[in-house]
């Protein structure tokens, strides 16, 4: 029994320990959470650790009473059982002791809650939507708008490759936001519940279809921050990472203005003529981001609820009709409509590639710009 | 006791079996009543009149997503506007239909923060019915709103949200042309 | 309390056969079914942990494709709550409470038959599911909608038919033990003189009766929203996914009270005979699980802090949670105290009982930690919580279904289980489960989430350790099925009362206990 004792104790001494120490270090061990980088997740953090010391400490004391009798009141020791059974005051106390502690508790998990309510004029305002698998940014009064996808290559997954050190936690295309801005985050889904999570902004939020949430954060410090879907979303709830790049603001106005710049140079993309050869390349680039999760490296899908494109009837039927399920999605079917989630040149190249892959050799192709006339106006 | 006969027990079982669906218009009900699930009540009842206006600004910001495969193109024209509480103003959004069939598209509006959602009153509102396009057709929708005087004080900006889901296999009626 | 020991009633033995079993109204006979059922859904539950715990070994996939491994977490969550824990329960109240109050039978014993045999079927049914087009339920046992609803398999019709089911077996089987407690004590019990175990299963089964109907409730707005074109939860039609929410949780939260209340009754019976002291603070004891059932029922958005939730709504279940500590812990000291000053010994039983008191009260401070909204937005979907329920649950319930058996396992047999090999089990069990539930508090707040077939490098030590905690914890439960067969087959013949410190009307009958028994009423004082 007191190998019970000194295991339990040696546990909370290390935990305890190791919580002190740097994170960094112990990454590949790491027992606590961050203390992170804004106010809001050092005030949860200090809450958590109040609320676990506190914790120990009964801990210690119901469970050393426990060993102390387990040792000592044993019929082997020749102990004899004292018959008393009930005591109306000490039920009393040990009933208010922990509404007490309770209440002490209640204060900080009051204050440290009502932080995060902070209504105070935010500086950016970001919208943020869950897609079944993947996260889409829009801020708003910007004309930033775009898809952040996982990039950690398939083989990487299915062990082919050696695991890089980000692997599962990098995207396409990261948030970048300013530190020392208010920025408000306004939460939405596409499809079924997901919920936006970075551990180091202590900000985790219900994306709902339907209804918006919001939540706001302040970094204080430079870095990048890396977090995960939190709510089971379907088949790959568990690769759809979040990245946020937190900048100074100096930076982050220069990365406005390459924005500009990026969706000029898109807009352009579409206008011109592309080679078969090239729309293929750049096809399948995007199919390996996009489209491989389900239907495939080898186009043959995982049937029947992701079909196979390798000799289907569809990719080598008639290019409208192709072309129509890309840009618009199946209803009632896994199949999104990736007409709002992709520009006009990657469907054009991606749908390109698909008829002219794994044999199936159509020759034929589509340009960006017509496809851009199919998408219509506002976008 | 009446507690000891199972047929007592068998009713309070069917009861609360009847609470369950109980729940559901109590929750629409405490959600209206509250805005606490941002859900805005539907229109405006009772009379506007400008003499509700007050000096005091705040920002409205209107975002809209797609459900599902809506991928139709839909924004509001002004992606944020600064009304005076009580002041009436409009603003548009814009959608077209691009897929190769009518169909029939329902907005829902939700609006963050969720305290703001009683005091935002909507005189006229695409999302009151189902919206019928044609192919290729692009319509212009109108709101017309205002927000009630009496909106806390710690509210200076908010956010209201349509959500285009698509309703054509639902839609009862023969869709117009 | 005094009583008079009763004789046998020898006018009919068993049928034979098949029929027997088919037939059966005796509560010995549905209380052996309920625990053997129970037993075979634990192992298939366990083969599904195997499954879930083989792919998180190392990061990456390697065995299953991430829909299949929703699939299994999914069926583990519905088979160990609905098709291990509760049935055992509801065995052992079977089994025991009418032995334990001084009836005959149970009050509806043709009812108690049915309520048995709906099991099998349902759960056959719910099995059947991952061999449909599409697979099984691959949403979570807590199946949210509209992942539940507008973006399920097709098989999810047949889930909610088997919800229904086990719902409906659930609440006849709750009517019964409140009639047969209520109408059916000896002359002399009192309620206040009633053992502890079937003041718990009281309570249990008025949750029962609240709540599973409201699951029924829930799972048929889920229907109608799948196949009758309603959108209860569907924002599209004016409905609301958080409604799911609100409804499946006002069910989900007594539920895990449910599951846990039997289990405090039965280390109230097992701790004091060990201790040969009475149990510490009766009544306190009876008010602290009247409290605690109350409080159930106001507490399940707790299961909800990031959903959106106005900050009134937060505080509110913030604190109705942290209240729900204290009658629990009145309920942990008062069992200290009877282990205090008196004078124990560490059969089997009193092990399981001993590491329930430590281990639940581990769980059952995480559970305060969580109980915390603003650190909730960290702790929550991530194994922090994986952590704090499996160990409410494993040496919580489970816990105290191992004690029950190995207590009272004498009783119902008439031989005594082999004290070492059970000694190994309970070792093996309480290791294997350390090294399988304590990391994920780690993994959990080092920022590992829920429900996912593949992490980020960072966790995989963790995880590898976790795996070979779960293999062992898995493994041990063979330890038991072994000793149980030895048991049977060629168990040293048991004693009528082979515990020196028991006490209950249970201890005075027969053992094994004939097949009928108190066919007169004892006399109690």
């Amino acid at each position: 029994m007191n190998k019970r004792l000194s295991m339990l104790n040696r546990r909370i001494t290390f935990s305890l320990i190791l919580s002190l120490l740097p994170t960094s270090v112990w990454a590949a061990w790491q027992m606590n959470m961050n203390r992170g980088v804004t106010d809001n997740s050092v005030a949860i953090y200090d809450l958590h650790m109040i609320v676990f010391y506190i914790c120990v400490v009964i801990s210690v004391i119901v469970f050393g009473l426990m060993f102390w009798s387990i040792f000592h009141h044993r019929k082997s020791k020749g102990a004899v059982a004292h018959q008393f059974y009930e005591s109306t005051s000490i039920e009393i106390i040990w009933t208010l002791v922990p509404i007490v502690i309770l209440v002490a508790i209640a204060v900080p998990a009051t204050s440290t809650l009502l932080d995060t309510y902070d209504h105070s004029e935010s500086d950016i305002d970001i919208q943020v939507t869950g897609y079944q698998w993947k996260w889409r940014y829009k801020y708003i009064g910007e004309d930033i708008d775009f898809f952040s996808v996982l990039t950690t290559p398939d083989e990487e997954i299915h062990n082919k490759k050696e695991k890089n050190p980000n692997y599962l936690l990098e995207v396409d295309k990261p948030l970048v936001v300013p530190i020392n801005k208010k920025i408000r985050f306004l939460f939405t889904s596409n499809d079924v519940i997901h919920a936006w999570w970075v551990p180091d902004l202590a900000l985790k939020k219900d994306a709902i279809p339907g209804f918006i949430n919001e939540s706001s954060t302040k970094i204080n410090t430079p870095g990048i921050y890396r977090g995960q879907c939190a709510e089971l979303c379907g088949k790959n709830h568990g690769f759809m990472p979040i990245v946020v790049k937190a900048v100074t603001e100096t930076e982050y106005i220069a990365w406005l203005a390459t924005q500009k710049v990026e969706k000029a140079k898109m807009a352009s993309a579409s206008k011109k003529t592309w080679a078969l050869a090239e729309l293929i390349t750049k096809g399948e680039q995007v199919y390996n981001k996009n489209c491989m999760a389900c239907h495939l490296d080898t186009g043959m899908g995982i049937p029947p609820v992701f079909p196979a494109l390798k000799d289907s009837s569809i990719v080598k039927g008639s290019l409208e009709a192709h072309l129509d399920i890309v840009l618009n999605g199946k209803s009632g079917t896994a199949m999104s409509a990736f007409g709002s989630q992709l520009s006009a040149t990657e469907i054009a190249a991606v749908v390109t590639y698909e008829r002219n892959a794994w044999g199936n050799n159509m020759g034929d192709f589509i340009q960006p710009a017509d496809v851009e006339n199919l998408m219509g106006a506002a976008k | 006791m009446k507690l000891a006969k199972p047929r007592t027990l068998a009713l309070i079982s069917i009861m609360m079996f009847g609470f369950g669906f109980l729940l559901v218009p109590l929750y629409s009900v405490f959600c209206e009543l509250t805005g606490i699930n941002g859900k805005t009540s539907g229109a405006f009842q009772g009379s506007y009149s400008s003499h509700q206006m007050v000096a005091r600004k705040v920002k409205v910001q209107f975002i809209s997503n797609q459900n599902a495969n809506m991928n139709w193109p839909f924004k509001a024209l002004e992606e944020q506007v600064e009304v005076n509480l009580g002041e009436k103003r409009k603003v548009v959004f814009n959608v077209t239909n691009i897929t190769n069939s009518v169909a029939v598209t329902q907005a829902v509006p939700s609006v963050s923060p969720s305290a703001a959602a009683p005091y935002l009153h909507k005189i006229e509102c695409f999302c009151f019915e189902q919206q019928t396009l044609a192919i290729g057709e692009n319509k212009e929708m109108p709101l017309v709103f205002f927000i009630d005087k009496e909106l806390p004080d710690h509210i200076n900006k908010l956010t209201l949200s349509y959500t285009l889901f698509d309703v054509t296999k639902d839609h009862i009626q023969a869709p117009s042309s | 309390m005094t009583h008079s020991a009763t004789v046998a009633n020898h006018e009919h033995g068993p049928a034979k056969g098949l029929s027997r079993w088919l037939f059966t109204t005796n509560h010995k006979d549905i209380g052996t079914m309920y625990l053997v059922f129970s037993l075979c859904m634990l192992f298939i539950g366990g083969a599904m942990a195997f499954v879930i715990r083989a792919e998180l070994f190392q990061p990456g996939l390697q065995l299953i494709e991430p829909d299949f491994f929703n699939q299994m977490i999914t069926m583990h969550g519905l088979i160990m709550v609905f098709g291990a824990v509760m049935p055992a329960f509801v065995g052992l109240a079977n089994w025991m409470i009418p032995l334990m109050i001084g009836a005959p039978d149970m009050a509806l014993p043709r009812l108690n038959n049915l309520s048995f045999w709906i099991l099998p079927f349902a759960f056959l049914m719910m099995l059947s599911t991952l061999f449909m087009d599409g697979g099984g339920p691959n949403f979570g046992w807590t199946f949210y909608a509209p992942l539940s609803t507008t973006y399920a398999p097709p098989s999810v019709t047949f889930f909610i038919f088997t919800v229904h089911m086990m719902g409906l077996s659930s609440i006849m089987g709750a009517i019964n033990v409140v009639v047969t407690i209520l109408n059916m004590r000896a002359p002399g019990m009192t309620l206040m003189k009633m053992p502890m175990f079937c003041w718990t299963w009281l309570i249990t089964a008025f949750l029962l009766i609240a709540v599973m109907p409201v699951l029924g409730g829930v799972v048929t707005m889920m229907l109608m929203d799948v196949h009758f074109g309603t959108s209860f939860f569907d924002a599209g039609g004016g409905g609301d996914p958080v409604l799911f929410q609100h409804v499946f949780w006002f069910f989900g939260h007594p539920e895990v009270y449910i599951m846990i209340l039997p289990s405090f009754g039965v280390v109230s019976e097992v701790l004091p005979t060990f201790a040969r002291k009475r149990l510490f603070g009766y009544t306190s004891m009876v008010y602290a699980i009247v409290a605690i059932a109350v409080l159930s029922f106001v507490v399940w958005a707790h299961h909800m802090f990031t959903v959106g939730m106005p900050l009134a709504g937060e505080l509110f279940f913030m604190y109705t949670t942290m209240l729900i500590a204290v009658p629990t812990g009145v309920k942990i000291f008062n069992w200290v105290s009877t282990m205090f000053k008196s004078s124990m010994t560490f059969e089997t039983p009193m092990l399981f009982a001993l590491a329930f008191v430590i281990l639940f009260t581990v769980g059952g401070l995480s559970g305060i930690m969580l109980a915390l909204a603003p650190v909730d937005f960290v702790y929550h979907d991530t194994y922090f919580v994986v952590a704090h329920f499996h160990y409410v649950l494993v040496p919580g319930a489970i816990f105290g279904i191992f004690a029950a058996v190995y207590y009272w396992l004498p009783k119902w047999c008439g031989r005594m289980y082999d004290e070492s090999i059970a000694k190994l089990h309970f070792w093996l069990s309480f290791i294997g489960l350390n090294i399988t539930f304590f990391p994920m508090h780690f993994v959990g707040l080092a920022g590992m989430p829920r429900r996912i077939p593949d992490y980020s490098l960072q966790f995989a030590d963790f995880n590898m350790i976790i795996s070979m905690g779960a293999f062992l914890f898995g493994m041990s439960q063979l330890v038991f099925v072994y000793n149980l067969f030895k048991t049977l087959r060629s168990g040293e013949k048991s004693a009528h009362r082979p515990w020196e410190g028991a006490h209950g009307l249970e201890w005075t009958v027969e053992t094994p206990a004939p097949y009928h028994t108190f066919a007169t009423p004892p006399k109690v004082d």
